[in-house]
């Protein structure tokens, strides 16, 4: 036990530099790519205000912007802002980032985990049938459908759901995480979830085929294996042998592989709230970078490299801990 | 004789997508945009004969646009799969071939690239230069090359430890000779159907920028534009603009996917026998 | 005298063959057992000898009905005088006929040695007995198979087989890998159950052992058994021996002067019409090229040969 939490905090420490590593790139990264961007920050700042400003202000907002500073020291002040804590004020909120991308997390978190879980789900489901049905006429079909799914793009999916749930069956509201018109102390939960279904639905298709035939394959792979026909030798049928065997081996790949795709999960969820006017991480970088927004750009940026480093983080830990062969290594 | 047969078919069948492709391609291309331009006298019409996928707000034939569309985000996804396909190439080659130092780098750089969601790293990219199809093009490119790389390291790894190989650096032959007639012929194949099976997504990607508003220019006829458009007449019952370029555009997507595999077949028979 | 006891096994005429597709609609029979005939009495231990990629493992497949889909099994197969039909099959799985498998790699690599032993029906009381008798230390049913070593893995595995209570066990190359007293304790075990009434196919590569511990040794080659004769025929030497190609087995033993037999084992899907040792046989006649020979009694034992004697 203590050679494995030795070794659990060896792999926390090993990684957190390479985190740490990563992320300090992802800023620089960032940040020269906004510098070199023709689009004017103070300008985009000032449009947003609304108002006139004398040359005065104007000067005032460009020395708090260091426009005339080096590149260089403009990153570092910047970075050392960061470190506080202080991700600067976004010009199309006129709200300090950090508190616009918490609350939106709140909403893109939910849209999410429903996503994920459904795709998780039913994805491995799908994939264990396949498996089980290996080369017949269920998994023929199954197969062919994932395949063509994985070529659908998700906002058009999006757009397609839309059409048919929203403005032909009206199942669902076209947009908005709650109805427009209400407080939002007074919108329930039931009317969250309505609001939630549609693009959750459409986000879990982004990656549902991908885990299924991911599943199907790890499946065969089982089926085929040298200790399932052993099992069957001793008198396990499908059924048991899915159980015993067939689970235990393909259940934590199969959640490994879900937290590692974060990146995608979180690129979709740009597209699925853009389709759905869902108030998220992902509509606001778009209308970030759409109107020059650079502190909400950079802020939300580096905030996706962390998602994404944390779903790693997950999945090596669970890789070390599930298979006994790195586990018990360390007692 | 029968193995012939079925190489001949695939051969043909391949060529049959990869002629539709090009005729579509160059149905994009040939069409003059006036073609396309049309009257607000003619907005908003459903599909019929004259105008097959219905007619936009501004009285635009869809067919149209969404051939020309289909012409652009071909000509963009070819040439952001190329460029990313080369940058897998060198990159896999030298992480493989390098010193372990090189190795760690070009790892840790591939971990860098995959730690940003893509569709983030695109709209990074593609703000920085300015929008338009410059962005969109470094910005896929620079993100499809990844997996290829990592193929490609491996199988560099694995062609250095072979037999012959190690025989002919005994016989003296220089590096590069090994590279040229070693190396390459194994690594052409991978190289073109690489690119091949990258193409389909750089499509996708490419149109999914251009919805987000982030690729070419609005009065651009490109699909993400055309989809990006029907959604504001969606509640008004005009399905037609978001259904049939979003289906045109899976159709080409699944065919140019199809015509891969079918080339990595012909080309790396030992992966098709599965 | 043997034909008096009711046997428990019998195999007669069993060939086994795999369908194979090629590119398109091609497809091929491969066979890899031809025409074997094996009978197996209660209460005694039969071995299978034979080189390696003679198609022995595929046997117990055969016989507990879980070959892959694309193999067909023709012939008659009996146990306890009854066809053993594909239902039949599915019940004695476990309960009647029980398989010690080859290697490690048949067990589950994530589940713990202890309840994989004891498998689907759960004799855990018996289980812990057997482990004592085997000299495997109780924590071991808390390792994985990984962990086991080379011997203990050996003694899991024959574990998994005694454990059922089956009648019949079918010991897959059970000893390689034992030390010489854990293999010996372990083919200990199975003739004391063989003493009990209970019946051993023994198949292994090993000729020596075969001839110390079994009753009756099945001389197997490429895919079918030349030659079954009593185990004290292989201790009197080649002229107590019916079939060539057993013979020439005695003669390349090391103790016996290590003399190869020339040529090489026919592989599957490449098999001589006739006699499937005429191409190496020093007394093939025509007759041997053309016809496949029938399986003869010859002296207590039985070949498969026009000239045996």
């Amino acid at each position: 036990m203590k050679g494995t939490l030795k070794r659990l905090a060896r792999v926390f420490v090993g990684y957190g530099i390479k985190i740490l590593s990563l992320l300090l790139a992802v800023s620089v990264i960032s940040f020269t790519l906004v510098s070199a961007s023709p689009v004017d920050p103070v300008q985009q700042y000032i449009l947003g205000l609304g108002t006139a400003v004398s040359p005065e202000q104007r000067a005032e907002i460009e020395s708090y912007w260091g426009v005339h500073e080096p590149p260089a020291e403009r990153y570092l002040t910047w970075l050392s802002q960061v470190l506080r804590g202080n991700l600067g004020e976004s010009a199309i909120f006129r709200r300090p980032v950090a508190d616009i991308i918490g609350e939106r997390f709140v909403n893109s978190l939910a849209l999410m985990l429903c996503a994920w879980v459904l795709a998780g789900i039913t994805g491995f489901a799908l994939g264990c049938v396949m498996g089980m049905y290996q080369g017949r006429l269920p998994d023929r079909l199954l197969k062919k459908a994932c395949y063509v799914l994985s070529s659908v793009p998700t906002f058009w999916l999006g757009l397609v759901f839309l059409l048919v749930f929203s403005v032909w069956l009206k199942w669902f509201p076209i947009g908005f995480s709650s109805p427009v018109g209400v407080l939002s102390r007074e919108v329930t939960l039931w009317q969250k979830l309505h609001h939630l279904a549609l693009p959750a639905f459409t986000l879990s298709f982004l990656s549902f085929a991908n885990i299924a035939l991911h599943t199907r394959q790890k499946l065969v792979d089982v089926l085929n294996s040298e200790y399932v026909l052993f099992a069957k030798a001793r008198g396990e049928g499908p059924f048991t042998i899915l159980r015993r065997h067939g689970l235990r081996n393909i259940l934590l790949p199969a959640l490994t592989l879900q937290f590692a795709s974060f990146a995608e999960l979180f690129g979709g969820s740009v597209l699925a709230e853009n389709v759905f006017s869902y108030p998220g991480l992902g509509s606001a970088v778009s209308a970030a970078g759409l109107q020059g927004d650079v502190p909400l750009l950079l802020g939300i940026t580096l905030f996706s490299a962390l998602f994404v480093c944390a779903g790693n983080l997950i999945a090596n830990l669970l890789y070390g801990a599930v298979d006994p062969q790195i586990r018990e290594v360390g007692k | 004789m029968k193995q012939a047969n079925r190489r001949t078919k695939l051969v043909v069948l391949t060529a049959a997508m990869v002629l539709v492709l090009a005729v579509i391609y160059a149905c994009g291309i040939l069409i003059p945009e006036e073609a396309a331009a049309g009257s607000f006298l003619n907005a908003k019409l459903p599909p019929s004969l004259r105008h097959p996928f219905g007619t936009d707000a501004l009285g635009r034939d869809l067919f149209l646009r969404t051939l020309k569309g289909l012409s652009v985000s071909m000509t963009i996804g070819l040439a952001a799969s190329a460029i990313s396909a080369v940058i897998a190439v060198l990159v896999g080659a030298a992480s493989a071939a390098g010193s372990r130092g090189v190795d760690a780098v070009l790892n840790w750089l591939i971990d860098l690239v995959m730690g940003v969601p893509h569709t983030i790293l695109i709209l990074l990219i593609s703000f920085a230069l300015g929008r338009g199809l410059n962005g969109l093009l470094a910005g896929i490119a620079a993100t499809h090359w990844c997996s290829l790389a990592r193929l490609i390291r491996g199988e560099v790894l694995q062609l250095r430890s072979q037999q012959y190989v190690a025989v002919s650096r005994r016989l003296g032959k220089s590096s590069g000779w090994i590279m040229l007639y070693h190396l390459l012929p194994h690594l052409a194949p991978q190289f073109v159907v690489g690119l091949v099976l990258m193409f389909p997504h750089a499509i996708l990607h490419e149109a999914s920028i251009s919805f987000l508003g982030f690729g070419l220019p609005p009065e651009q006829p490109a699909i993400g534009i055309i989809l990006a458009e029907s959604m504001r007449y969606l509640s008004a019952g005009m399905w037609w603009m978001a259904v049939l370029p979003g289906l045109t555009l899976v159709s080409i997507v699944l065919l140019v996917d199809k015509a891969g595999e079918h080339l990595k077949t012909l080309l790396d028979p030992y992966s098709a026998q599965e | 005298m043997e034909q008096t006891r009711k046997a428990l096994l019998e195999m007669r005429n069993i060939s086994v063959s795999f369908r194979m597709y090629g590119r398109g609609l091609e497809q091929t029979d491969l066979r890899v057992i031809s025409d074997l005939h094996l009978t197996v009495y209660p209460g005694e231990i039969v071995a299978i000898a034979g080189s390696s990629g003679s198609g022995k493992s595929l046997l117990a497949s055969a016989i507990l009905g879980i070959l892959p889909p694309n193999a067909a099994v023709r012939g008659d197969l009996q146990y306890k005088g009854e066809a053993l039909t594909p239902e039949r099959q599915k019940w004695i799985r476990g309960r009647e006929i029980a398989l010690v498998p080859q290697s490690v790699a048949y067990l589950d690599p994530l589940m713990k040695v202890g309840p994989q032993t004891d498998g689907y029906y759960k004799p855990t009381k018996k289980r812990r007995m057997l482990f004592e008798r085997l000299q495997l230390p109780a924590s071991v049913e808390r390792l994985y198979p990984f962990q086991l070593s080379g011997g203990m893995a050996r003694r899991v595995l024959v574990s998994t087989a005694l454990v059922t209570g089956a009648r019949l066990i079918i010991a897959d190359e059970p000893t390689p890998g034992m030390s010489i007293e854990q293999a010996l304790e372990a083919l200990r075990m199975f003739r004391e159950m063989a003493d009990e009434g209970k019946s051993v196919i023994l198949i292994t590569h090993d000729i020596d052992l075969a001839v110390e511990f079994a009753d009756r040794v099945a001389v197997f080659y490429a895919g079918t058994t030349v030659e079954t004769a009593p185990a004290s025929d292989f201790k009197a030497g080649p002229e107590a021996l019916r079939h060539p190609y057993s013979k020439a087995l005695w003669k390349a033993l090391p103790q016996n002067g290590f003399e190869p037999i020339p040529g090489f084992q026919p592989y599957a899907g490449n098999l001589p019409e006739g006699c499937l040792f005429a191409p190496r046989c020093p007394y093939k006649t025509e007759q041997c090229e053309k016809q496949v020979p029938p399986m003869l009694e010859i002296r207590g034992g039985e070949a498969r040969c026009f000239h045996g004697a």
